[in-house]
C-alpha cells in the first residue's frame, strides 16, 4: 500500500464539478494553501472543476487559499461558522452580489456534524443554537428538562488537508493549532487529500503519537515548507 | 442620556472585576476582543488555565512581534505561545469541552442582555455578512457564563432589557453581568443588583437600564484600582 502522490496537481486532479470539498483550516493555520492552489490551477486552465460547495470554518482572507478559489469563481456555496477576517472582501462581495450561497452553522455545530459524518451517526441532538434564527426549521426535543436542536451530519466527496508528517499509509501527525478541524475532515470526506510537510517511512511515527489513523486517508502528497496564509497577506500576494 | 467616562469603569477595569471571580484551578474561554483582556488580570496565586476553541488549552500571551508562530493562534487568530502543559486537540474534542460541561467559566461580550439571562452578541440584524463562530457553542455548557460591557451603547441606549430585541446567541444563559456600572446576577429571571459604583446613585443607575434592577441583600461598592 503506498498512498503517495508525488504534486499537489495530481492529488487534486480527479475533484470534478459540484463535487462538496471539505477544507481544513482555522483561518489561515492548517490551511492546504498548495492543494489549493493546485485546485485554482486546473479550473483556471480547464473551467473544472466549478460550482464546488466548500465546507470551512471561515471565508478565505485576502487574495490567496480560499479567498483566491472563491475570487475566481469556482465556489458555488461556502458552509462556514465565521465568514469573517481581516481582509474578507473576496466573499463579502460575492455573497452581497448573489453570487454564492451561504449555510451559516455554529462553530462546535460544524466540527460535530462533521464528527457525525464521518462516525456514520446520520444527526444528533445538540443545544446549540436552540431558541436562536439557526435553530429556525430544525427539530428539537427536550432530554432530561433540557431543550436541544436536532442536526444533521455532514459528508464530503473530498477533504484537502494540510498535516505535518505523514508515512505512505497515511498516518498523520499535525503541528500544533493547525490540527483543528484536519483530523475529522479525514473521516468524513470519500477521498481526503492530505499534504505534508514531510512524508517518513512507516514506524516512525510513534504509533502511540498518530493522530490521524491512515484507514482515514486516501492520498498523501510531501509539500516540503508549505506556504502559510498568515505570512503570504503580510506579503499582499494574490493568487493565482 | 450618556454617561460621562469619569464616571464609569474602563474596559481594563471591568476585565479585572471579572478576572477576581474566577478560582484558583478553573477552566477558562475568554471571547475574542475585550474579554481576552480579563487574562491580563488574573490574581497573582491562582493557577487558571485558558481554553481556545480552535485547539488549545493553557496557552500563554503574545510572543513578542517577528517571533509569531502562525499555527499557533486564538480564537482570534492572534499569535500565542504555549506553556509547560499546554495541549492540542481537534474541534470535536474542543467542542466537547465547551458543550460538555467541562469549562468552569465563559466570559463574552454583548450587544444586549436580557433578565431571563437571553444573550444576544452575534448579529446586529439582516445587513452584511452574518457570522456566528463558537458564540453559541460557548453559551452552553460552561458552568458559569458571564458577560463583560459597557452598561450603555455607544448612544446611550440600555443594554441590560426585559428583553432583546436582537437576534439572540443563546437563551436563559447568562449568569452574571459585569458592566462599566455595576455587578448583576441574573437570578429567577431577574437582574439582581450585587455592586455598584459608589459615585452612581440607585436611582440614576435604574435609569440606565432597561429593566428593573432587584435589590435583593446589601449591594457592595464597585471598587476597581486605577489601571
Amino acid at each position: 500500500m503506498d498512498k503517495t502522490i508525488a504534486t499537489p496537481a495530481e492529488a487534486v486532479a480527479d475533484i470534478g464539478d459540484n463535487a462538496t470539498v471539505m477544507i481544513g483550516g482555522f483561518g489561515g493555520s492548517g490551511a492546504p494553501i498548495e492543494l489549493i492552489h493546485a485546485l485554482i490551477d486546473r479550473f483556471v486552465k480547464t473551467g473544472t472543476p466549478s460550482n464546488i460547495t466548500v465546507v470551512n470554518n471561515n471565508a478565505g482572507n485576502g487574495h490567496v487559499g480560499l479567498a483566491a478559489m472563491i475570487e475566481v469563481g469556482m465556489v458555488g456555496k461556502l458552509i462556514c461558522s465565521f465568514p469573517r477576517s481581516a481582509d474578507p472582501r473576496v466573499f463579502t462581495q460575492k455573497y452581497l452580489a448573489g453570487e454564492i450561497a451561504l449555510e451559516l452553522v455554529p462553530q462546535g455545530t460544524l466540527a460535530e456534524r462533521i464528527r457525525a459524518g464521518g462516525a456514520g451517526i446520520p444527526a444528533f441532538y445538540t443545544p446549540t443554537s436552540y431558541g436562536t434564527e439557526l435553530a429556525n426549521g430544525k427539530p428539537t426535543a427536550a432530554f432530561d428538562g433540557r431543550p436541544y436542536v436536532q442536526e444533521r451530519w455532514l459528508k464530503a466527496d473530498f477533504a484537502l488537508v494540510k498535516a505535518h508528517l505523514g508515512d505512505r499509509l497515511g498516518n498523520l501527525t499535525y503541528n500544533k493549532a493547525a490540527r483543528n478541524f484536519g483530523p475529522l475532515m479525514c473521516t468524513a470526506a470519500r477521498h481526503a487529500i492530505v499534504q505534508v510537510s514531510k512524508v517518513v517511512p512507516p514506524g516512525t511515527i510513534d504509533p502511540e503519537h498518530v493522530v490521524t489513523p491512515g484507514i482515514f486517508v486516501s492520498r498523501v502528497v510531501e509539500v516540503t515548507d508549505p506556504a502559510q496564509e498568515e505570512l503570504l497577506n503580510r506579503a499582499g500576494a494574490t493568487y493565482p | 442620556m450618556t454617561v460621562s467616562d469619569d464616571t464609569k469603569l474602563s474596559n481594563a477595569q471591568i476585565a479585572w472585576r471579572a478576572a477576581q471571580d474566577i478560582a484558583d484551578g478553573a477552566y477558562v474561554n475568554l471571547g475574542i476582543g475585550f474579554p481576552e483582556m480579563v487574562a491580563r488580570y488574573q490574581p497573582a496565586g491562582r493557577e487558571v488555565i485558558y481554553h481556545t476553541e480552535n485547539g488549545i488549552l493553557d496557552f500563554g500571551q503574545e510572543p513578542p512581534a517577528g517571533e509569531e508562530d502562525w499555527d499557533l493562534i486564538n480564537a482570534g487568530k492572534k499569535a500565542v505561545t504555549l506553556k509547560p502543559g499546554s495541549a492540542f486537540f481537534h474541534h470535536a474534542d474542543s467542542f466537547a469541552m465547551v458543550r460538555g460541561g467541562h469549562l468552569d467559566v465563559a466570559i463574552l461580550g454583548a450587544y444586549q442582555v436580557a433578565q431571563n439571562g437571553d444573550l444576544a452578541n452575534w448579529s446586529v440584524g439582516a445587513k452584511g455578512v452574518p457570522a456566528v463562530g463558537g458564540a453559541m457553542d460557548l453559551v452552553h455548557g460552561a458552568r458559569r457564563v458571564a458577560v463583560i460591557t459597557e452598561h450603555v451603547t455607544k448612544s446611550g441606549e440600555p443594554k441590560l432589557l426585559e428583553r432583546c430585541t436582537l437576534p439572540l446567541t443563546g437563551v436563559g444563559c447568562v449568569t452574571r453581568v459585569y458592566t462599566s456600572l455595576a455587578v448583576v446576577d441574573i437570578e429567577g429571571a431577574r437582574f439582581v443588583l450585587r455592586e455598584k459604583l459608589p459615585t452612581i446613585t440607585l436611582e440614576r443607575l435604574q435609569s440606565l437600564t432597561g429593566a428593573e434592577l432587584v435589590l435583593a441583600g446589601p449591594v457592595a461598592d464597585l471598587i476597581v484600582p486605577e489601571l
